[in-house]
């Protein structure tokens, strides 16, 4: 009894702080929306940062004054989690709900048309997908092999003092912000492969029909290998880790046997951890075919079908990048949208196989 | 390694059928240089645009540069001035909001989830929320923010929310992975003494796992600062110093985006030097928090 009792007040006693938190997130919170709407704007925001705060410190105090404290921390930590998926599920819903105009007019159709007129109002996503897949395929031929090949390197031929430096500074091309390499891209590297790479390429590789056109340094090309530069990190991380990963027994053994290091490679390391590398290789593409800025600058932006890596072309995310302010027009608005869903698709699908594949490996894609 | 999973490697492996040695040796000298060679080409291209960034950058860098505003082209004394203020709030904003919720949603993943169906289902999203395109949650929020506040407008909260969208799956994850990596005794002797799971959680668990979570938070703070997507139809820019967040807001992202498409040198200059102190900040942030994490304080860190 006396017990109960004490643990009671001792509860009773805790509710003062937590009283005058609330108040204060309720007196702030208040605060902040009338300084800002009477200009005064910058005390509003420290308001509102208070008041955040303090609604906070007021979360974790009520989950552990309630007699079920932990009851209440374990919900509201759910509460968060469950709430990222809510958020995904948001991001799903909200884009479906924006297109419906566009899904009502163009029907399947528009997964089917090559038409992007906003003039006469008819929308259709062929070019867009094909200047998507296009350069993103272009980037995973050239990142794929890159990749697996500088982790080769890193895991068995560069001794580790040189394996740490390298291995850092590849990963340092994830850091770069994709509008760097936008600007890179249009200033420098166009430039280059119009004077330089293009040219020749035209003369040698010609017959193929894949470079036919005047080399204008945008164009598919440029786009693919800017992509492949931004995905190689994340491939060579995963390929990295996956040649780790194999028990050294198992090489040492096909060493012993006298296999060299090409051979350890293809028919142990490979074979070993094929499941991890294609998991690498989708969290790979699932980032080349969303990137937006770094292809915007590159890629020409033309609602243009070609087989030519030498012509211009846009991808979904360059169209809505380019296009989505000034669509006043409610159903090119919704044909943007529309556009962004199908991305939304794709990186989803893209996605949730790299998932189920890397979780076997026990990667995490974390911010490390 | 027991001998019936060895067997199963050596399956796994196929015949090697016998070759020339002399082919196989020069096989495998070509696929060596292969090797060291395309570790030489990523680093050219890294080196390449690290070096353009810094040699054209750096001409563009006066004091005016950081005090004065965004300017029309062909003015004296343009700057980036607003466009760093702008920056810099609207990520602490996006901070603020995604790293209380992060860490909670990391918290019930690695103590109440565990293994559960649930989390299952949770770390998957979290996943799909980091391969989700930026410009989609920039979409996304225009959808639900930008055109639904009274009148519509764009706004520098707008541009937060999505920064901080980006950020929470991140902050999240590595929440996670760090609290996971903090042994068990430690959780079992602070149940002992009748310490009730919020504080063991808050008071120790986080205390030891401290120098990863911050190593997290703080890379995810990096990686989100140099996003332009998200802020296209959020924040868009503006050319004025920020009166409130409540308005169009200037940015340095958004800024080398219009200033490096438009046909103006002298704009084109001050996108590449707006460019640098971008890089600059995201490398700079970045090998920071790797080097804290290496060197000592990163008791039970991954890398």
């Amino acid at each position: 009894m006396e017990l109960t009792l004490s643990i009671r007040r001792r509860g009773l006693a805790r509710w003062k702080p937590a009283a005058g938190l609330l108040i204060a997130t309720v007196v702030l919170g208040w605060a902040a929306g009338a300084l800002e709407s009477r200009g005064y704007p910058w005390e509003g925001l420290a308001a509102w940062v208070v008041s955040l705060g303090s609604g906070i410190v007021l979360l974790m105090v009520a989950s552990g004054l309630l007699a079920g404290g932990d009851r209440v921390f374990r919900a509201v930590c759910r509460l968060a989690a469950v709430g990222i998926v809510l958020l995904v599920l948001a991001i799903l819903a909200e884009l479906v709900a924006n297109s419906m105009p566009s899904i009502r007019k163009f029907g399947i159709g528009f997964l089917f048309s090559t038409q992007w007129d906003h003039i006469t109002g008819h929308f259709g996503a062929v070019s867009s997908i094909f200047g998507t897949l296009a350069s993103t395929l272009i980037a995973m031929l050239l990142a794929g092999p890159l990749a697996l090949l500088i982790a080769l390197f890193l895991v068995e031929l560069a001794p580790p003092w040189m394996s740490r430096i390298v291995g850092g500074a590849i990963e340092l091309l994830a850091a770069i912000p994709s509008i760097i390499y936008g600007m890179w891209g249009m200033f420098i590297f166009a430039p280059y492969l119009q004077n330089h790479i293009q040219p020749a390429m035209n003369r040698w590789l010609g017959w193929t029909g894949l470079f036919s056109g005047p080399p204008l340094g945008i164009g598919l090309l440029p786009a693919g290998i800017i992509l492949a530069l931004m995905i190689l990190p994340f491939i060579t991380a995963v390929a990295r880790d996956v040649f780790q990963m194999v028990p050294a027994v198992v090489k040492e053994s096909a060493y012993g046997m006298g296999a060299t290091t090409w051979e350890v490679t293809r028919k142990v390391t490979l074979r070993y951890g094929a499941r991890g590398i294609a998991g690498g290789l989708f969290l790979g593409l699932g980032r080349a075919i969303g990137e937006t800025m770094a292809v915007t600058f590159v890629i020409g932006n033309n609602h243009h079908i070609s087989t030519s890596l030498n012509s211009s072309s846009n991808t979904i995310s360059s169209t809505i990048a380019n296009e989505f302010i000034e669509a006043t027009d409610p159903i090119y608005y919704s044909s943007l949208v529309e556009l962004g869903l199908v991305l939304l698709v794709m990186t989803m699908a893209i996605n949730v196989i790299a998932d189920l594949w890397l979780k076997r490996l026990g990667k995490s894609m974390g911010a490390l | 390694m027991d001998p019936k999973a060895l067997s199963w490697h050596i399956e796994q492996a196929g015949p090697m059928r016998p070759r020339g040695r002399r082919g196989r040796r020069l096989l495998n000298r070509g696929v060596c240089a292969f090797s060291i060679a395309s570790a030489a080409v990523g680093l050219l291209f890294l080196a390449w645009i690290l070096w353009t960034v810094m040699h054209r950058g750096a001409a563009a860098i006066n004091w005016t540069f950081f005090t004065h505003r965004l300017a029309p082209p062909g003015a004296e004394d343009g700057g980036v001035g607003n466009a760093i203020v702008g920056t810099l709030l609207m990520t602490l904003l996006a901070t603020l909001l995604a790293v209380p919720i992060g860490l909670l949603a990391g918290v019930w993943l690695s103590e109440f989830g565990r293994d559960s169906r649930l989390a299952g289902i949770v770390r998957m999203f979290c996943n799909v929320l980091m391969g989700t395109p930026s410009i989609l949650i920039g979409l996304f929020i225009y959808t639900v923010i930008v055109i639904q506040t009274r009148p519509p407008h764009f706004s520098g909260y707008a541009g937060a929310i999505a920064l901080a969208i980006l950020m929470l799956p991140l902050v999240a994850r590595t929440a996670e992975e760090m609290l996971r990596l903090v042994p068990n005794e430690l959780r079992e002797s602070a149940m002992a003494l009748a310490m009730p799971r919020w504080r063991v959680t808050l008071t120790i668990l986080f205390r030891s796992a401290k120098a990863g979570i911050i190593t997290g938070i703080v890379l995810a703070v990096a990686r989100v600062s140099g996003e332009t997507a998200p802020l296209m139809f959020t924040a868009l820019n503006s050319n004025y110093w920020p009166d409130t967040m409540n308005e169009q807001m200037s940015n340095l992202t958004m800024t080398v985006y219009q200033y490096a498409k438009s046909p103006y040198p002298d704009w084109q200059q001050q996108a590449w030097g707006a460019a640098l102190l971008i890089t600059a900040g995201v490398l700079v942030t970045t090998l920071g928090a790797r080097l804290i994490l290496l060197t000592g304080r990163g008791r039970g860190a991954r890398r």
